[in-house]
């Protein structure tokens, strides 16, 4: 490979062109003039760019983070490494974390998406964790527009691509279209590991003297400035970014994963990080700063695939499948041979020094001085002006008189039905493989996905939500209903949460009215977690979402895990058998403000979304995860977009056997359309025997949880007295094939 | 007994296959490296699912060069019970163990879904705890699983009753809608002349327990056990 000398790279000079292209403020060029005590070169600039960009030092959210409750018992890392750890009992520990990867997706899907998985499989198997699920959330235009068939096919491809290569499960996730993200649509990619307690990797450079080691695939010109990109908004140019999304390899991701875990059986490592945002400058930087050291790379000794790459191109590169480790000195051919085992690159590309400076060398000669915590501590935070849009109060003007009921409510019912939002979603679901490491119990399309834990009694529950709409409508209400669904969709397979990551989807920071949206977001998301005891352990923000100066709607997305002592026990959504008695958990109000029926049958986003009431979320929950317990219910499910109407559909119809009928009456005194598709929070739908129905009645009072008895299983048809009465094969049909035939239809 | 698995680079299912033989049918088994030689007294060896070398050119068509495949022919040769589940039967018909190929399934997607198989012989080592007919419910996860082969081929798997499961819809009938990708004569599994090398596209070692969907899948395993006792122990490597 033809390497540049140092000679043959003489720094450009740093003129206002090049600090404004790197995306400076003026106030921040003066800043790290003061820092330096000097002026940056051109790769100093680089590497403060990403160092410094949204996307890696959370400027403008840090301060409004803060306030997410990010302790628990539990808890064994909260944010600020590279993933979050619970512990689980047994001597073992869960690892997770979501992130974003939009920006990349829209411009290439498959790569895009691809890589995202990637990036956080590494995230979570450089702890020392195995990666044993994944879920992914995904956001995308009306499906409709001209561009959503291929952008959908493109991510859904991807993920399936990447994670069934790698061999990771995917087990859930959501899909959500609303023209909203017409022209910047979400993909974020979340995955859970498991790893003995005892045997946790972090990501520390310590130890003066110690080897940095570089292992994985070798560093092209693929990702430079993806961090940058994924700091500013969409425009028409966004399209020419394409060359910047990386290329994944899921097979040397693969063996890179192997072989970490092979050597953390060992006694070698100190610390280790994933070469994701920012490549090699962030993975050193970080390391160097948690440990409270400095670094020193040689950056002649950087495994390259591509000629006469430059410091400033090695220092900024996101090639994908590479990691850097923190060795023990002396142990370097130890992790060599681990590594050659797996046929891939192991090379000792620095070490950790006592000076706490980020330096980099080429060809002997000294291209980057930075103090380390220039980049990370010290880097830049703003509070952001935020500011209530005027508009919000029209947004949420709702004239329920002025919306005329339909005539034939089972034809509303068969039309939300067909909506790609609530339609099944098992034309994704099949790409992915969600068999391997065969722990799965409950597959994709419950409330909640259910692993088992080898060797242990024990399961997990995993889901993904997050309702930009009601986001949108009210971003506080909006965020405290992201984290309540998710702690109810755990409660209806019978887990108890016990943490969560997020990311946070959001337009551009620079715009009050979208850091209003922000802040109230998270204060609401951060009254939920309080309320539901539910820590924050792992996340990321993902700004500037928006095209030609329009944002999308605010859309955190909420993952969240939970436990089930006993796996056995878990519980699923549809109906089991004939004569079973279906009974309502919580209360129905007359609420239609953001529901999915307003959208599709009336074209309305509007209005306040569902209120809340944490005291009765927690009532409801409680009272399924106790009915669970003592091994009454069978089957339980959560009411969401759709209400009532759909959910007792998918009752009937979502199970993998025949589809099964049900007659209910529920008693509310409300206009119809609000009885069957309000979308009234806390609310779950079970049903029971006969004969349990005392005792679930017992503790539905003792918990508090208001509970009526609304019908009984059975038959061929859906009636939902006196305002539906429809085929349950009927339902099924357009319910399961929906998804499929629009995007055909769209193309 | 003694099982062998095979570990390629790019193997995603010998740990499935490892726990259900250990755990649910309390085997032992060994996981044997791809750059090893076959070595080591083994009744069948196992070549899992996944992407050997990321299956980048055409599926198993690196993974037949690597060292062990030396030892796995010759052991095939001389008896020695073969079993290749998806990524392996792929491996298995390029190393020419099995005949026929693998091509990408008609709807181009990646698919991952359960399905009915029916067992169209058991007088092999791999079906004969089953009945004929009798129909087992496995996951399948593929993206290259269309089974084709040449018409003398396909002749002579029909004339040597070679093809020992087929995709079929639950009431066990071969229909167009239940073959999931496409394969010729809804093949899903065919074994050589000599009835010791199998290989079929769905997944028999995560269907080995009710709570992971249920446990069609051990008569798969059981039957090799089975036959193995009945053929006195380790018959074909020593």
């Amino acid at each position: 490979m033809a390497r540049l000398s140092a000679k043959q790279f003489p720094q450009p000079p740093v003129s206002a062109d090049t600090i404004a292209s790197h995306g400076f403020s003026e106030e921040e060029y003066r800043r790290i003039v003061q820092i330096l005590e000097r002026e940056p070169n051109f790769t100093e600039l680089g590497v403060f760019s990403v160092m410094w960009s949204e996307h890696c030092s959370y400027k403008s959210s840090k301060v409004h983070l803060k306030l997410l409750p990010t302790d628990g018992p539990a808890v064994l890392q909260g944010p600020g490494e590279n993933a979050g750890i619970v512990d689980i009992g047994n001597g073992l520990a869960v690892v997770f974390k979501m992130e974003s990867h939009n920006h990349p997706s829209f411009i290439e899907p498959y790569q895009g998406a691809a890589t995202g998985v990637g990036g956080i499989l590494r995230d979570i198997f450089t702890m020392g964790a195995r990666p044993i699920a994944s879920l992914n959330s995904l956001r995308f235009g009306a499906i409709d527009h001209p561009r959503t068939p291929y952008l959908l096919s493109g991510v859904v491809a991807g993920i399936g691509g990447y994670g069934n290569c790698v061999g990771v499960p995917t087990v859930g996730g959501e899909l959500f279209f609303d023209e909203s993200y017409n022209a910047n649509i979400l993909v974020n990619a979340f995955t859970l590991g498991i790893a003995e307690k005892k045997r946790i990797f972090t990501g520390k450079a310590k130890g003066v003297g110690n080897p940095l080691i570089y292992v994985g695939a070798k560093t092209g010109r693929d990702g430079i400035h993806g961090a940058t990109m994924a700091s500013e908004a969409f425009s028409e140019e966004s399209e020419k970014r394409r060359p910047t999304v990386q290329v994944g390899d899921p097979f040397t991701e693969k063996l890179l994963l192997e072989a970490c875990l092979e050597l953390m059986k060992g006694d070698c490592l100190v610390g280790i990080q994933d070469m994701g945002a920012a490549g090699l400058t962030s993975s050193a930087a970080e390391m160097a700063a948690r440990g409270g050291t400095g670094v020193e790379l040689d950056l002649s000794r950087v495994p390259l695939r591509e000629r006469g790459m430059t410091p400033y191109e090695m220092l900024l590169s996101e090639s994908q499948e590479r990691m850097l480790l923190v060795a023990k000195k002396g142990k370097e051919e130890q992790v060599k041979r681990v590594f050659e085992r797996w046929d891939l690159d192991a090379v000792v590309v620095g070490k950790v020094t006592r000076d706490r400076l980020f330096r980099a060398f080429f060809d002997g000669a000294e291209v980057v001085r930075i103090p380390v915590a220039a980049l990370t501590s010290e880097a830049p935070v703003y509070t952001r002006p935020a500011e209530r849009p005027q508009s919000q109060d029209d947004v949420q003007r709702l004239d329920l008189e002025k919306i005329e009921e339909p005539a034939d409510l089972g034809a509303a019912l068969k039309r939300l039905l067909d909506s790609p939002n609530v339609a099944s979603k098992e034309w994704v679901f099949r790409q992915y493989d969600h068999f391997v490491r065969s722990n799965t119990v409950v597959a994709p399309g419950a409330d909640a996905a259910v692993i088992r834990i080898k060797g242990t009694e024990k399961g997990l529950a995993l889901t993904v939500d997050g309702n930009g709409r009601y986001c949108y409508l009210d971003p506080y209400v909006g965020g405290i209903l992201a984290v309540a669904e998710a702690a109810r969709n755990l409660a209806c397979v019978g887990a108890r949460p016990i943490g969560l990551s997020d990311c946070l989807n959001f337009g551009s920071p620079e715009r009050p009215d979208v850091m209003w949206q922000f802040s109230q977001v998270v204060q609401g998301m951060r009254d939920g977690c309080i309320a539901l005891g539910v820590p924050v352990v792992s996340g990321n923000v993902s700004f500037y979402n928006e095209t030609d100066g329009v944002p999308i709607y605010p859309t955190p997305t909420v993952a969240m895990v939970g436990l089930l002592p006993q796996v056995a026990r878990h519980v699923t959504p549809w109906f089991k058998s004939p004569g079973d008695i279906v009974v309502l958990l919580g209360r129905s109000r007359e609420e239609l403000g953001g529901s999915e029926y307003l959208k599709v049958i009336h074209g309305l986003a509007k209005g306040t979304p569902p209120w809340i009431d944490l005291r009765l979320e927690r009532a409801v929950q409680h009272s399924c995860l106790k009915a669970i317990d003592k091994g009454i219910l069978h089957s339980a499910h959560d009411l969401s977009e759709g209400g009532l109407g759909v959910a007792l559909a998918e009752c009937c119809i979502s199970g993998p056997e025949k589809p099964l009928g049900a007659r209910v009456e529920p008693r509310e005194m409300m206009r119809g359309d609000a009885r069957l598709f309000g979308e009234s929070q806390s609310r779950i739908i079970v049903s029971l025997k006969e004969k349990d129905l005392n005792r679930l009645r017992e503790i539905a009072e003792k918990e508090g949880a208001p509970m009526q008895v609304i019908g009984e299983v059975g038959g061929s048809r859906l009636v939902v007295h006196p305002l539906i009465r429809l085929p349950v094969d009927e339902l099924k049909s357009i319910w399961s094939s929906s998804l499929e035939r629009r995007l055909r239809d769209a193309r | 007994m003694r099982w062998g698995v095979i570990v390629f680079p790019g193997s995603c299912d010998e740990q499935d296959v490892y726990d259900c033989l250990k755990n649910n049918l309390r085997q032992k088994v060994d996981f044997l490296w791809h750059k090893d030689p076959l070595a080591g007294k083994f009744d069948c060896i196992v070549l899992p699912g996944g992407f050997s070398y990321g299956d980048y050119l055409r599926s198993g068509a690196m993974a037949r060069f690597s060292p062990i495949m030396k030892g796995v022919v010759e052991f095939a040769q001389k008896g020695g019970l073969v079993l290749g589940i998806c990524n392996g039967f792929q491996i298995l018909c390029e190393a020419g163990l099995l005949p026929g190929a693998l091509t990408r399934n008609a709807s181009l997607q990646f698919i991952c879904r359960r399905v009915f198989v029916r067992l169209e012989e058991t007088d092999t080592p791999f079906t004969c705890a089953g009945k004929k007919g009798q129909l087992l419910k496995l996951p399948i996860k593929h993206g290259e699983g269309c089974y084709y082969a040449d018409p003398t081929t396909l002749e002579r798997l029909h004339k040597n009753r070679q093809i020992l499961v087929r995709y079929v819809d639950a009431k066990g009938r071969t229909t167009p809608a239940a073959d999931p990708n496409g394969s010729l004569d809804h093949i899903a599994g065919v074994c050589n002349e000599g009835r010791n090398v199998f290989g079929l596209m769905p997944h028999p070692e995560d269907a080995g327990e009710k709570i992971l969907g249920g446990e069609d899948g051990l008569k798969i395993f059981s039957s090799v056990i089975e036959a193995c006792d009945k053929r006195g122990k380790r018959a074909w490597l020593d």
